[in-house]
């Protein structure tokens, strides 16, 4: 035991690390904060509104709503890999599981278009009512974070195909995987409460 | 498969999977009224922390930041089930 001891490197107290830049964690906070004040507001109105509400939750789509939170969950399951493998210096791998993500993103969108493209075909808009109202708008600017975060992972694929990420140099990986992590968890809490519960 | 399993990503993502296909099915069965509103706020909260503690890799980052985000997650969570409480008096 001595011995395993006085050959084991010294080895450092952890320090506590905080992924990416300082800067993306503030703007993160905003964003999660606007999202908590749409959530309350429909969560609120919804206390006026039960039954209409909870009529009109019946012609959502739940499938696809399940569906989209899989495909979120798995892109960002990729993104984390795609960190783990630069923190390896796996430079393949690195592209690879940030393609795999934005592809993950990508099917979302497709899923979300269909669902929108079956309700505007029927005549639903943002005027019908206060359901849809919340429906359209919470879902929309989801959806335009979704597709931010799919402009950040292509940037973050093209930078990787130049070797840029590797053990010493995953910041840029980090900030951007923490936002596209963001998108997840906001739908997290946004599919049960528009989608399900009632 | 416990190869799998021991590693905390792939069971984050494995746990939340499951997590979204519980709150799935209870949409399918009809699940109303304040149980089931309470267990799939239970189930988010649960799957929310994971994404911030294995996704966004805050286990081990500054409390400040666990304590903000964590804390962000316990904040929507406990104003939607206020919110519900109320509706259902």
């Amino acid at each position: 035991m001595t011995d395993t001891l006085s050959v084991a490197p010294p080895s450092p107290v952890p320090t506590k690390h905080l992924p990416g830049d300082l800067a993306i964690w503030f703007f993160i906070l905003a964003e999660l904060l606007a999202f908590a004040v749409f959530f309350s507001a429909y969560a609120f109105t919804r206390t006026n509104h039960v039954e209409l509400f909870n009529l009109y939750q019946q012609t959502l789509d739940r499938n696809a709503g399940a569906l989209n939170t899989i495909l979120l969950i798995t892109g960002s399951w990729f993104v984390v890999l795609a960190v783990k493998a630069a923190h390896r210096d796996e430079q393949k791998a690195i592209s690879r599981n940030i393609l795999l993500g934005f592809l993950c993103g990508g099917a979302f969108l497709v899923v979300k278009v269909l669902e929108y493209a079956e309700k505007f075909g029927a005549g639903i808009s943002m005027s019908t009512n206060t359901f849809y109202m919340f429906y359209i708008s919470l879902t929309f600017f989801h959806f335009m974070h979704v597709i931010l975060g799919m402009v950040i992972l292509a940037i973050l694929w093209f930078q990787s195909r130049q070797g840029v990420y590797g053990s010493h140099h995953s910041n840029g990986l980090e900030s951007g995987a923490a936002y596209w992590h963001m998108v997840d968890l906001l739908w997290i809490i946004l599919f049960p409460l528009v989608y399900v519960m009632h | 498969m416990s190869a799998f399993l021991k590693n905390s990503v792939h069971r984050a993502w494995l746990i939340l999977i499951i997590a979204t296909l519980t709150t799935w099915y209870l949409g399918e069965v009809g699940a109303t009224g304040t149980a089931s509103i309470v267990a799939m706020l239970v189930i988010a909260f649960i799957k929310g922390r994971l994404v911030i503690l294995d996704f966004m890799e805050l286990r081990d980052a500054p409390m400040m930041w666990r304590i903000l985000l964590e804390g962000w997650l316990i904040l929507v969570s406990s104003l939607i089930l206020i919110a519900y409480w109320i509706s259902l008096k």
